[in-house]
């Protein structure tokens, strides 16, 4: 097929074309600080903590790397991998193939053998025979005797079980060629306060590394060296860094209802309320969290906390998205400012809550009944889920409105690197238009939805400010000032404002980032968290002579730019998480440009997105389709 | 909800209250409500209330959710904000604008359906974590602006206006709010004004959420014979078990203090609740005995009312939540944001 392509390809571009392609489509060829490991163990058995080590351990030896944690909807028995990456290229997308796959796990055996690139590394616990299942021609298999070490150095049935995990760190340390010196550091700081554990571990980890330097050829063909590209970079999730956005950002409210993967969202935001946010002299709290008894109470304290003048927030995922549709519609039609992280999962119902997904697209951008659209962010990493979080709080106030801010599983609780975060102390928040207790005094009869500067957008005034303020919110039908109506032209006047101040909002909410590259003859448009993967896609098809141009999406609705990129390419390829085309769908109606005229790329197992699915849609698309 | 704004007409001789305003000065819209409706005598107690207590209207809030009950924030105190909200979710609602701003007076309004249907589990909730607010419950058995549907609330028994008997057990705010652990809980009759009243200024004064279940007979649908929810009825079997009086704390407590009949409970900001002795061995600040009465008022076909529970010692959502005295919407915006240097030094821990 690579051939195939080639030669059709050189037929209809110019220069370009003059690479050799040696390796076949979508191999990559792995070596120093480019190549990919997992581990397949049983959750709840402490695996995530070596894990973390290992990938940390790269980073700190400069080299960029990025986690993956594939978990189970479970706490404890289930199969679990960890996926790291080491790219010198810095490239941050879900690798496709497994250069070395550490399989502790014997119900998954089959799959995690199978998993296995040629000619790469299977490494098991050889304290029993090897299973047949295990067997396979064209790979290199490893055997240490993880079981039998820890019986015989350790205590007690849990410290063994949880110190098998540093034990196989310690040998990958040696066959990756990880440098002890960081690893003995990293043990040391997370240990610093329990010199039991900090013995323990340092036993285990040497007892891995001596055992792999003995009896295995060490390093492997692929490995890590030492670089000096992550100086300037963090490890950090998506939901810890939108956290600190929110911190940031002023926030003080925040409701939400426990759910998989949101959780740990509201969790970082009360960690780092109690670092940055208590009284010093009281020791009283400058937030409040409510943990609601559902999404509905959830999305109602924040739009009550809203209308009183706070910088609230709740965050959740698909599921309770469902449930906060009608409050969602009754905060777009009063007007009251919300921020609503959705953290989406895969649907639809229950789905697959610990598996990734972008398919929530269409039901935050029209989310409840009536003639509703909102504005929503995609963040495409963590650093971006920081910023996002500010800005999302900015135009909530600004637009009066719910702000959504649709970030997944992948970039959530996966731990992505990215740049220190920055914060600069100029910044203070958009408030939008309130009106104070001297501007309202002012104010002979207050009207609460004028459009006094055409932008579509009224002045607002919060409660217990000013007598003069006081107006009635409601959710039915009303007239510019505020007042219930049943009148089409009163009610109509309203409407047809909300749809300006939504004109208005297109023009400032973040406007798409461009990839454009010379002589470009087709187009990628995508958003959120699949943009590491097309990033790498592009550099990829480029490999291979096709030029992609490639724009990422950041915000609902569509600034003018969006339709622009669309019409000025033939062959625009839509990349996104979600079986119905639910982007494309949206870029339709929104532009107007026909749902065809846009090829959907669409991938939703639930696991993040990997180039691979980028290269081979578009290349085979190519092939299919003369150009 | 329609509003018929009330024509600004004022009697030159109208009492005046500490800010100066007269009892005029708290009313809202005209009612559309049917005529003789239970709820406009409950409004007619706010206002009352409001205006005894002098309570700066700005500094209020109404909140209501869907409903005849949820209508009638509109038609007390026009100078207050209102927050007509979505059915059965006013408590919700009424927790984040408290959490936000913990210094403005909340009152929620709210019905049977709102409250014990569709809203059941956000006010057992709003209770729970003792949200400081009047919540007032106008019962009335069903549902009038959807046509005479049972609610929750009726009684097994009673019956529609075409004669259909309800089955299914009803539900009781007033036990339910006792066993949820709510630390202010009342029944009062819309009937019943001079009760009343004192019920809802204590409530308003309260350190917590006050409950206030008001039967408010709906005339249109469930004021027949055979209803248990209309006036009849509850003027027949209402049994004041425990009567009450409010002391607002600026009122110099007189010679009735000597009175042997009376229980005293001191309210968080100083007032006091005056209780005099209408039935025997009744404690209003036992969960216990007023459970007790209340379930074997009901076994007997009795409705009590009176203020059946006090407990001024429980801990509203704020003290629950540790926040700052300072009304989170006030904190300036530095008091919040720990800065680029903060976020360095944190910035470490992620390497």
């Amino acid at each position: 097929m690579t051939e195939r392509m080639s030669e059709r390809k050189s037929a209809r571009m110019t220069t370009s074309m003059t690479t050799s392609m040696t390796a076949p489509l979508n191999q990559r060829v792995s070596g120093v600080n480019d190549f990919a490991f997992k581990m397949a163990t049983v959750n709840g058995t402490g695996s995530a903590s070596a894990n973390s080590l290992l990938m940390q351990a790269i980073f700190r030896m400069g080299i960029p790397v990025t986690g993956k944690n594939i978990f189970p909807s479970n706490i404890q028995g289930l199969p679990t991998v960890y996926e790291i990456r080491v790219s010198k290229d810095g490239y941050t997308g879900r690798p496709q193939h497994m250069d070395l796959v550490v399989a502790l796990n014997s119900s998954t055996y089959a799959k995690d053998v199978a998993s296995v690139r040629p000619g790469g590394c299977l490494l098991y616990d050889s304290s029993w025979p090897l299973e047949p299942e295990l067997v396979r021609e064209g790979i290199t298999i490893l055997g240490i005797p993880f079981g039998r070490m820890c019986v015989d150095a350790f205590q007690g049935d849990r410290n063994r079980t949880l110190l098998r995990n540093i034990v196989y760190a310690g040998a990958l340390a040696a066959l990756l060629d990880i440098d002890m010196d960081i690893v003995g550091q990293m043990l040391l700081e997370k240990f610093a306060k329990k010199p039991k554990l900090l013995d323990a571990n340092k036993t285990a980890i040497r007892l891995g590394y001596d055992y792999a330097k003995t009896h295995l050829h060490c390093p492997l063909p692929f490995h890590a060296q030492r670089m000096d590209a992550t100086r300037d970079s963090i490890i950090i999730d998506g939901n810890t860094a939108a956290a600190l956005g929110a911190v940031f950002a002023g926030a003080t409210v925040g409701a939400w209802y426990p759910i998989t993967p949101s959780t740990s969202l509201m969790e970082a935001f009360k960690e780092f309320c109690e670092q940055y946010r208590v009284d010093p002299e009281t020791g009283l709290a400058r937030y409040c969290i409510i943990q609601a008894e559902d999404e509905l109470a959830a999305a109602g304290i924040t739009i009550g906390a809203g209308w009183a003048g706070a910088r609230a927030f709740t965050n959740t995922s698909g599921p309770g998205i469902s449930l906060m549709q009608e409050f969602i519609g009754l905060a777009y039609y009063t007007e009251i400012p919300a921020v609503f992280y959705d953290v989406q999962r895969t649907g639809p119902a229950t789905g697959m809550p610990t598996r990734t997904q972008q398919s929530d697209l269409m039901s935050l951008a029209y989310a409840s009944h009536g003639d509703t659209k909102h504005i929503i962010l995609f963040p495409c990493d963590p650093a971006d889920c920081f910023q996002a979080s500010v800005t999302a709080f900015d135009l909530a106030e600004r637009f009066q409105t719910p702000v959504f801010v649709a970030s997944d599983l992948d970039i959530g609780m996966n731990d992505w690197m990215c740049k220190r975060l920055q914060w600069d102390d100029s910044y203070r928040p958009d408030r939008g238009k309130v009106l104070n207790a001297e501007q309202l005094a002012g104010v002979k009869k207050f009207s609460r939805y004028l459009d006094v500067d055409g932008d579509g957008i009224a002045a607002r005034s919060l409660p217990g400010v000013h007598p003069n303020g006081a107006y009635f919110v409601r959710g039915s039908g009303h007239d510019k000032h505020g007042a219930y109506t049943e009148e089409s032209d009163a009610y109509r006047e309203v409407v047809d404002r909300l749809a300006r101040k939504f004109a208005t909002a297109a023009t400032v909410v973040p406007a798409p980032e461009f990839h454009r590259q010379p002589d470009a003859h087709v187009a990628i448009v995508s958003l959120g968290s699949c943009h590491a993967a097309v990033l790498e896609s592009v550099d990829r098809l480029r490999d291979q002579g096709i030029i992609a141009d490639y724009m990422r999406i950041r915000a609902f609705p569509f600034c003018e730019s969006v339709k622009a990129f669309i019409a000025s390419h033939s062959a625009v390829f839509v990349v996104e998480q979600n079986r119905d085309a639910q982007l494309r769908s949206m870029l339709s109606i929104e532009t107007g440009l026909p749902r065809d005229s846009m090829i959907a790329v669409l991938d939703y197992g639930g696991m993040p997105l990997t180039a691979n699915v980028v290269v081979s849609a578009v290349a085979h698309h190519l092939t299919q389709v003369p150009a | 909800m329609t509003s018929i704004a009330k024509p600004p007409v004022r009697h030159p001789g109208l009492q005046r209250n500490a800010l100066g305003y007269t009892v005029r000065d708290y009313e809202g819209a005209m009612s559309t409500l049917c005529a003789g409706c239970g709820h406009d005598s409950v409004t007619a107690a706010l206002v009352q209330s409001f205006w005894e207590l002098a309570l700066p209207p700005h500094r209020a809030a109404k909140m209501s959710g869907i409903g005849c009950s949820s209508k009638t924030t509109a038609y007390f105190m026009k100078q207050s904000h209102g927050f007509n909200s979505v059915h059965g979710r006013m408590p919700s609602v009424t927790t984040g604008a408290n959490a936000a701003n913990r210094d403005l007076t909340y009152i929620g309004i709210s019905g049977d359906g709102d409250s014990l249907s569709i809203g059941l589990g956000q006010l057992s909730h709003a209770i729970r974590r003792n949200v400081r607010m009047l919540y007032v419950i106008e019962n009335n058995g069903v549902y009038g602006l959807t046509k005479g549907q049972f609610s929750a609330s009726a009684d097994v028994g009673s019956t529609s206006k075409r004669g259909e008997a309800n089955q299914q057990p009803p539900i009781d705010p007033v036990l339910l709010a006792l066993t949820l652990g709510a630390t202010f809980v009342a029944r009062g009759f819309s009937g019943d004004k001079a009760q009343l009243v004192p019920i809802l200024k204590a409530g308003l004064s309260h350190n917590g959420l006050a409950l206030v279940d008001v039967i408010s007979p709906c005339v249109t649908f469930n004021d027949h014979e055979g209803s248990t929810k209309s006036y009849k009825f509850t003027r027949e079997h209402d049994v004041e078990i425990s009567a009450a009086d409010f002391v607002p704390l600026r009122h110099e407590i007189t010679a009735q203090d000597s009175d042997e009949e009376m229980s005293v409970v001191t309210m968080h900001d100083g007032s006091t609740v005056r209780f005099r002795k209408v039935h025997d061995g009744y404690d209003p600040t036992s969960r216990e005995s007023a459970y007790a009465h209340v379930r074997a008022c009901q076994q007997r076909h009795e409705v009590a009312t009176g203020l059946l529970f006090i407990d001024e010692g429980g801990k509203d959502l704020h003290a629950l939540a540790g926040t700052v005295a300072t009304p989170l919407v006030d904190l300036p915006y530095e008091q919040l944001c720990p800065g680029n240097a903060a976020l360095q030094t944190l910035m470490n821990e992620f390497r």
